[in-house]
């Protein structure tokens, strides 16, 4: 276990999704007195070292960061941007911010806006994790374009094509859900389609998830108690899963190896497992939290690893072996292993695979809002928690042996 | 003198008496031996008496007087002898003259026979001559005299046979079908063995042609059936008697019995009644199956076997046919009263069940008695046996049905004075509680004492095996009464589980209840009802049974389960009422706080009713120490140097990283706060439960929003007002400090213009409130 303090209070958390080799986390800041920043989290896998570079995102609060798949440098935010008489607008960067409605009520905006990293913070802002108040001149964050959606209402979270070329990206805004365009530098956005979601009352959407199957066309979304999925062919909805939680909806993910399996997880403590094609009933439920669930995420390779964070400042890693992609475990190298090893051995990897709780994870203080596998070692794994502490967990050695052999 | 007289006269004595012991054989010696020890020779009556030594020695010692007396005493002595010798010498005399008398009358008898005799042979000799005479005489008609009476005979049977037909025909007409029978049977080898005579062939042909027809005529009669037991007995003899196969005849009984056994099976099909229908059936069906049976043994597999009947082994054929008979019908029978008693589904009075099955149980021994092979008692005992497995089925169908028409009844009991007026419906919950166990337990005892019926002394079937074993302990205790607690569990946990999506469909005052009912049951219930059950059928555990603490175990946990959820529901509803008010609202551009919110008072109400309702039902619990009027002092300590300490050093951009640390301190310092963790069975931890939910949620929706200082003021003045009310119903008020200062915590946090209020004034505000 490694941890960090990010100084300030943090919801965001993202892998850099681009990067294969480098172990590297992309943690968005939240504060309303001070100016945000993107911190850059590398971890050195071999001295085991966790180093931090800062980025100034003068924007707003961060709410929602996410990596371009394609590209290293870009990234999405959905960040606040408010209007308060009391901070000064000059501190805020006026160029930065075109020009918004300012009636003579403060108000509170989310917008999303893709960026790009200067090509030198590298060099220029390193800083190790020994001198943390050295961070007197960081650079700031090349703004490419606004998803701009004033007229769609605050901007929830904003979702890349996966696997994608970074030209498509999904912004959720209240009840729409628009597709956008980017241009090759990504320097222009324009919507290609919109969806809108209709019902009574005030519908928003709380979540999303770009599905990674069936050539990326499909987008799950949550509002309130239910769970949608969407064509973006047709910009219609495919299916409907009401009450998929007895409480809000607060995460989605899709299972990166099976294109129906889709987790879920909200305020009734529980973390769900659908298939799509049959929703009625969940596959599986797991009730190990005990409060909110705010986060739940597949490993990119092994699917049966599970990663969810709550507010009850736990995180709690499981095995769903039953419901993955390899249920019975690697059976493929049986006749060969048998050859060397001895029959206890065999016995043991025949024995039907159980369902399981791997690890809990009680280092967070705080709620944890966000956890995130990364991108380069599916046996890596970070967890943010409100009070801004980022902790880096492995999949303990044993588990992760029995899998791999 | 006298001295020498008596000597003498002794001596003659003496000597007499010798003589007759002479005559007698007795010897002189043995009795010398005898009186060995009268060798005195003064004793006068020894044998070796000397009169000298006698007389001197009485000379020397007696007196004169004393002599003279011996002497008269003496003499009167010797005369008496005297005379009895002589009577013995007449008397003895008298008798030797006459036996001298009849041997010489015998001697002369005896010549005169010996003439006699002689006389007599003569005689003899002469009677057998004249005998043998006359016998050569007689020897010729003695001859013809006996064939004489052998052709009579001949001729009287001849005259028989002759008669014969006219003598069958009147038989016929008198219809002594008996008579005819035997009489034909008489003459039949006769006929038969002269049967190339035209003659007789032609008596032969007649009898034959009257036989057929009376043959005819009995089958007719046997056919027709509307004859007496002894009839058709009468019938069925004759007819074997005539070579009419005997398996045909089985078979024509059995089939006419059959079609009216039948007729009886379908005049049952109609009836209602249970007990009427099984009586019915016993005295209609069972009773003349039994008659049949009887009389079937009685005509084909009971009869003495003669001559070549015996060869045939009729009974075995016979007893085969009946049991094929018997089963078939049985069969059919039994399909008809199963199907009635599986009509039988209400529950209401089990004896009259119970009644129809012991008769009809005993009923069947009847049959078993008259046919001991048969398969048909074991498979009657068969239905009673899924009779009574049928009833506990049903039982339990019915407790179950009955408990949760009792939660429906509680139900609305919960809702509708909520309805009518308002405030009365957590009062009745204890009542409720109290009534709905109570009638359950009722319920239960009846159903107990309705199915022991099955066990009671004076049914038949009470003690068989199943009845004795299996019915007891699997079957009411396993099947009825462990089933139906499992039922009242499983049945309580569902409304955990089908409910808790929905946000709570059962009212929670109905969880609360459940709860405690299962708690009741795990403390006492259970143990309670499973002895009764046990004392009741005695029942003995062969086959392993249900643990009385494995039930409790999950009466227990269905307890937790609905206690916790009870929490989940109560928590959920405050929750929905602080997560709306805190996400509806524009905080950035509210106006300065006056008053508490109104929500928050209806936090607090929702609150005090919840622990009146708990308090109606569980135990207060225990809290942490703490004095009872420590609500103003806690709170000053915590609003004014905590609370200061806690957020005052975000307000100055310099030091953002004190903030943290400061509350990481804190933290490391106080205890995880579990929020949806297993509350116990008191109602602090219940309402610590719902309060920890309720505050948390505050919390998390706070941290969603941004802030203007009026709206962190407003935070601030609810979260005291809150604090004010709510530390009294937890176990531990550091709890609700702890939750209430992150929560103004995070709002400083979330303020654009962080700017707190004054504490005097929010108290102020509070109490105005």
């Amino acid at each position: 276990m490694y941890q960090l303090y990010l100084v300030l209070q943090a919801r965001a958390l993202t892998s850099q999704t681009a990067e294969s080799d480098a172990i590297r986390f992309l943690v968005g800041t939240q504060s309303l007195k001070f100016d945000n920043q993107i911190h850059i989290i590398d971890f050195d896998d071999e001295n085991n070292i966790i180093s931090k570079s800062v980025l100034q995102h003068q924007a707003g609060e961060i709410w929602h960061i996410s990596a371009s798949p394609a590209d290293k440098a870009v990234l999405t935010t959905c960040y606040n941007k408010s209007e308060a008489p009391a901070l000064s607008l000059s501190q805020l960067g006026a160029s930065v911010f075109p020009a918004q409605v300012v009636s003579s009520e403060s108000r509170v905006v989310t917008c999303g806006a893709v960026w790009r990293m200067p090509p030198e913070w590298e060099s220029g802002s390193h800083e190790s994790p020994d001198d943390p108040h050295n961070s007197h001149n960081p650079q700031n964050l090349e703004l490419l374009c606004h998803l701009d959606n004033s007229s769609h209402g605050n901007a929830s979270c904003v979702l890349w094509e996966p696997m994608g070329d970074g030209k498509h990206v999904i912004s959720l805004a209240d009840n729409h859900a628009l597709l956008w365009d980017l241009t090759e530098s990504s320097t222009q956005a324009t919507i290609s389609s919109s969806a809108t979601l209709e019902g009574k009352g005030q519908l928003k959407f709380t979540a999303g998830k770009w599905s990674p199957h069936h050539n990326c066309t499909q987008l799950a979304t949550a509002n309130d108690t239910a769970i949608r999925g969407w064509d973006l062919r047709t910009m219609s909805q495919i299916y409907c899963i009401e009450n998929a939680h007895g409480q809000l909806v607060r995460d989605l993910d899709f299972n990166p190896n099976k294109q129906y399996y889709l987790a879920s997880c909200g305020d009734d403590c529980k973390v769900k497992f659908w298939d799509v094609r049959n929703i009625n009933e969940p596959v599986k439920t797991l009730e190990e939290h005990s409060h909110w669930v705010w986060s739940v995420r597949f490993n990119h390779s092994h699917d049966q690893l599970v990663l969810t964070g709550s507010s009850d400042s736990r995180v709690i890693l499981s095995n769903m072996v039953s419901i993955s992609s390899e249920p019975f475990g690697h059976l493929v190298d049986d006749d060969d292993l048998s050859d060397g090893e001895d029959n206890h051995q065999d016995e043991k990897t025949k024995e039907p695979l159980q369902d399981s709780i791997i690890s809990t994870y009680e280092e967070h203080e705080d709620s944890v809002y966000a956890v995130e596998w990364s991108s380069a070692d599916p046996w890596l794994f970070a967890s943010l928690s409100y009070d801004g502490r980022l902790v880096i967990n492995r999949v303990p050695r044993a588990l992760k042996y029995h899998i791999l052999l | 003198m006298t001295v020498r007289s008596f000597s003498c006269r002794f001596a003659r004595k003496r000597r007499v008496h010798g003589m007759l012991k002479l005559y007698y054989g007795l010897n002189e010696e043995g009795k010398t031996v005898d009186q060995a020890e009268s060798m005195d020779p003064c004793d006068i009556n020894g044998p070796h008496f000397d009169p000298e030594v006698y007389l001197n020695k009485l000379r020397r010692e007696c007196s004169l007087g004393e002599l003279m007396d011996q002497e008269t005493c003496m003499v009167k002595q010797i005369r008496s002898l005297d005379s009895d010798m002589q009577t013995l010498v007449y008397e003895n005399y008298n008798k030797f003259i006459s036996a001298t008398d009849t041997i010489r009358k015998m001697k002369n008898d005896f010549k005169k026979m010996e003439d006699e005799m002689d006389c007599l042979s003569t005689n003899m000799a002469s009677i057998t001559d004249f005998s043998a005479r006359i016998s050569g005489t007689l020897q010729d008609q003695h001859a013809q005299i006996t064939k004489l009476s052998g052709v009579h005979t001949l001729l009287r049977k001849l005259q028989f046979l002759f008669e014969l037909p006219a003598r069958l025909n009147k038989c016929l007409e008198l219809q002594a079908y008996a008579q005819a029978v035997s009489s034909h049977r008489r003459a039949r080898c006769v006929l038969q063995q002269y049967s190339h005579m035209p003659s007789f062939r032609g008596i032969q042909d007649d009898c034959h042609a009257i036989m057929d027809k009376l043959a005819q005529e009995l089958r007719q009669k046997f056919r027709d059936g509307g004859s007496s037991a002894k009839d058709l007995s009468e019938c069925v003899e004759l007819l074997l008697q005539l070579d009419e196969p005997a398996e045909e005849l089985c078979d024509k009984f059995l089939s006419h019995a059959q079609s009216r056994l039948e007729a009886d099976l379908l005049g049952l099909e109609a009836e209602t009644d249970i007990l009427e229908f099984i009586d019915r059936g016993c005295n209609e069906f069972v009773s003349s199956l039994c008659l049949v049976i009887a009389s079937y043994q009685e005509l084909f597999v009971n009869r003495p076997q003669e001559g070549e009947l015996a060869s045939k082994n009729i009974p075995q054929m016979a007893i085969g046919k009946l049991h094929a008979f018997v089963d078939a019908l049985a069969t059919r029978y039994f399909s008809l009263v199963e199907r009635r008693i599986q009509e039988e589904k209400s529950v209401g009075d089990n004896s009259l069940l119970v009644r129809a099955l012991d008769r009809f149980h005993r009923r069947l021994q009847a049959v078993a008695k008259l046919l001991p092979g048969s398969a048909v008692p074991s498979q009657g005992t068969e239905i009673v046996v899924r009779a009574a497995r049928e009833r506990i089925k049903q039982y339990l169908a019915a407790l179950q049905s009955f408990y949760l028409n009792s939660l429906t009844d509680v139900r609305q009991a919960l809702a509708a004075p909520r309805l009518a007026t308002g405030k009365d419906a957590p009062a009745s919950l204890p009542e409720l509680l109290s009534t709905l166990s109570a009638s359950i337990l009722n319920q239960i005892k009846s159903v107990l004492a309705s199915v022991h019926l099955f066990t009671a002394k004076d049914i038949t079937f009470s003690n068989k095996p199943y009845f004795k074993g299996e019915f007891c302990s699997h079957g009411v205790r396993e099947s009825l009464v462990v089933n139906f607690i499992k039922f009242v569990c499983q049945s309580s946990r569902q409304f955990c589980e089908s409910a808790g999506d929905r946000g709570g469909s059962t009212p929670p005052a109905l969880l609360l209840l459940l709860s405690r009912l299962c708690l009741d049951y795990e403390t006492s219930t259970i143990t309670y009802i499973l002895t009764l059950t046990d004392e009741q059928f005695l029942v003995q555990h062969h086959s392993p049974v249900t643990a009385v603490t494995a039930l409790c175990g999950e009466a227990r946990e269905a307890a937790q389960k609905l206690l916790n959820h009870y929490v989940k529901v109560q928590g959920l509803i405050i929750s929905q009422m602080l997560r709306k008010s805190v996400e509806t609202r524009d905080w950035v551009n509210t106006i300065e706080p006056r008053n508490v919110r109104a929500v928050m008072k209806r936090v607090v109400e929702d609150t005090t009713s919840i622990d009146v309702q708990v308090g109606l039902l569980y135990e207060e619990g225990v809290r942490k120490a703490h004095s009872s009027d420590s609500s103003k002092r806690t709170f000053s300590v915590y609003s004014s140097s905590r609370q200061q300490t806690r957020y005052a050093p975000s307000y100055t951009p310099s030091a953002p990283m004190d903030t943290n640390l400061l509350s990481n301190i804190h933290k490391l310092f106080s205890e995880r706060v579990e929020i949806f963790s297993p509350v116990e069975f008191n109602k602090v931890s219940v309402l610590t439960g719902i309060i920890k939910i309720s505050l948390k949620t505050f919390l998390e929706c706070v941290r969603l929003r941004t802030f203007g200082r009026y709206g962190l003021q407003q935070i601030q003045v609810d979260c005291h007002y809150l604090q004010m009310y709510l530390w009294r119903f937890v176990s531990d008020e550091n709890l609700v400090h702890f939750l209430l200062d992150e929560i103004v915590g995070s709002t400083a946090h979330r303020c654009l213009d962080p700017a707190p209020m004054e504490q005097s004034v929010i108290e102020v505000i509070c109490e105005r409130g």
